[in-house]
């Protein structure tokens, strides 16, 4: 039997958490639908923006809306096999307990792909400009998000072991205020000062200023750097906590 | 075939509840050698889980110390978690997977490659006659069938170590026989070391060599099953009468006895002696000597239920009694 190292352990626990949305591809589009009914709802009550059509400063936020979903819903999954047992079994075999998490993170990048390229599509034909070059730099940005926020949702379900509750009240508590203060479904621009102050604490806000920016085919050199730096930031807070949490998990 | 595979010292693991401090494990001095067959039974709450939890390195002992294959379970957990196969109270394979995926990614966190696992996997699944449902997903597997894949998960890279926390709770006798047979089988084929914990006592009794009582957190008797049916449980042989009166002055003469417990209950007699047996002739030559006619004879076989009772005071039991009867004509 060879020896494994850090690498082949992620990737082991990377492919199985990734095994079964291969084998059913369509759950990753349930977790759309919330996202997609707010496109298209929403959508046809925007004002026309100056500088573009609202469509265009709508989809990228609903991009990152739809990764923030899925990702902060993820803990759910490690939560339900903390309960059946599967993880107990996990912390048994010689996996290392870095992987156990930053396998499972990564993988949060597939289904935040294949939602952006389902969101754009079905937007394209409704006139969503498609700058190939900026989708994939913002897709970039996002899926270092994404590892962060499931990082954070493990971490969450590892600290709700015995109490399922505290899951799903930290989770609803934290998602809709974060959706909000990013200026995700209304811009955040003409609020008052407190509620701006807000909005520029939570690293949501730059992924969304720069997902705008780039989706429209645009670089600007300190937006995307700001997004770059809150994204690197939550992912390694996600990752050093939830290992933290992994190492103490039985 | 007498090398050390366990070995504690006064192992103790507390748990603090909302201040109040639960001893689940209090100075556990274990030895189990490499080969053995053992059985840790004990009521619910009796510490076998933690115990266990602390020999797979989930949990770090409060105090004490203990080795696994010669390693320390605090020190070298890696090491131990190579050579070991745990199969908890839970399912190992995750309900949203399928079993053969389980089993491969399983193989695969211990270094096998994908060929290798993909080989071994199939292999286990026709052995534990899961062939069927290998490729559902979990969540849609009998209970009987889980625990088989959970056995698989187990043995996937073939330790030689193996610990089961209560494998056939919750299955139906039938399953539990099918387990126990895979069990042995397991034994009997690669000599693999087992320690499993139950509460029921037919399980102990027909599957290990040693059964260890543990009761509060500690070990109360540690033998065979016969020996400890020797050492600390008689056979019962009950003698029945036509009437209260009869019973009564069979019970002064039985008292008599060397080494007997006699109890009388309405037209009952309940003598409680080693060798049962064999007694009987003579009790019975004894009586009719005295002119009492014996109606009815049994003689029952010490359970381990009798043991945990007679170490304890309670039993282990929850449900009916059945205990294994041998008649003999009166
Ligand atoms: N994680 C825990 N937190 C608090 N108490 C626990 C924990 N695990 C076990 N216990 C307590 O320790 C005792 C022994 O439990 P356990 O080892 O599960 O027993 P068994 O497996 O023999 O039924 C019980 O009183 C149980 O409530
Ligand atoms: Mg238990």
């Amino acid at each position: 039997m060879s020896s494994t190292t850090m690498i082949t352990d992620t990737v082991t626990v990377f492919s199985r958490e990734l095994r079964p949305v291969l084998r059913d591809p369509f759950s990753v589009v349930f977790s759309m639908i919330q996202p997609l009914v707010f496109l298209g709802l929403f959508a046809p009550l925007l004002p026309e923006v100056e500088g573009g059509s609202a469509l265009q400063w709508f989809v990228p936020g609903i991009v990152v809306m739809s990764c923030l979903f899925s990702t902060s819903f993820t803990g759910s999954n490690l939560l339900f096999e903390i309960q059946t047992g599967a993880h107990e079994r996990m912390l048994v075999t010689p996996l290392r307990r870095p992987a156990l998490i930053v396998g499972r993170a990564l993988k949060e990048i597939v289904p935040m792909i294949v939602q952006t390229l389902i969101i754009v599509l079905v937007c394209v034909p409704f006139g969503f400009d498609l700058h190939i070059l900026g989708v994939l730099a913002g897709v970039a940005i996002l899926a270092v998000m994404a590892v962060g926020l499931g990082a954070l949702s493990y971490t969450l379900a590892l600290a709700s072991k015995n109490t399922e509750w505290l899951f799903w009240t930290v989770q609803q508590t934290v998602l809709f205020p974060l959706l909000l203060l990013a200026g995700i479904l209304l811009p955040v621009d003409d609020g008052p000062g407190w509620l701006r102050a807000l909005s520029s604490a939570n690293p949501l806000t730059y992924v969304v200023d720069a997902e705008r920016a780039l989706f429209n085919g645009e670089f600007p050199a300190s937006t995307v750097l700001a997004a770059v730096v809150a994204s690197v930031a939550v992912a390694a807070l996600g990752l050093a906590v939830g290992t933290r949490a992994m190492r103490r998990s039985s | 075939m007498n090398d050390t595979m366990i070995q504690t010292t006064g192992l103790t693991r507390h748990f603090t509840v909302k201040k109040d401090v639960v001893e689940a494990v209090r100075g556990l001095d274990l030895h189990v050698a490499e080969g053995e067959l053992v059985a840790l039974l004990g009521p619910n709450g009796a510490g076998k889980s933690t115990t266990l939890r602390m020999l797979t390195t989930l949990i770090p002992p409060t105090s004490g110390t203990a080795t696994v294959a010669g390693y320390d379970v605090v020190d070298q957990q890696r090491e131990v978690r190579r050579v070991i196969g745990y199969i908890g109270q839970g399912n190992g394979a995750a309900h949203a997977q399928r079993g053969r995926d389980e089993l491969v990614s399983q193989g695969r966190a211990y270094g096998m490659s994908g060929r290798d696992a993909k080989a071994r996997a199939d292999e286990l699944v026709a052995s534990l006659d899961l062939a069927a449902v290998a490729d559902r997903p979990v969540s849609s597997l009998s209970g009987g069938q889980k625990r088989r894949l959970d056995i698989a998960m187990g043995l996937i890279h073939a330790p030689r170590l193996l610990f089961l926390d209560e494998p056939s709770t919750g299955l139906d006798p039938q399953n539990r026989a099918n387990l126990q047979e895979h069990i042995l089988k397991l034994r009997a084929d690669h000599g693999t070391t087992i320690v499993l914990t139950t509460h029921y006592l037919d399980e102990a009794d027909a599957m290990a060599e040693r059964v260890i009582v543990v009761d509060h957190g500690t070990v109360i008797a540690d033998d065979t099953p016969a020996g400890l049916k020797a050492e600390h449980a008689g056979d019962l042989i009950t003698l029945g009468f036509a009437s209260g009166a009869d019973a009564a002055r069979a019970a002064q003469r039985l008292g008599a006895l060397d080494g007997a417990a006699v109890s009388s209950d309405g037209v009952q007699v309940e003598v409680r002696a080693q060798g049962g047996p064999r007694l009987v002739p003579g009790i019975l030559r004894d009586l009719d000597a005295a002119g009492i006619a014996v109606e009815s004879t049994t003689v029952n076989r010490p359970t381990l239920d009798d043991v945990f009772l007679n170490l304890t005071g309670r039993s282990l039991r929850e449900g009916v009694v059945t205990t294994s009867t041998e008649e003999v004509a009166a």
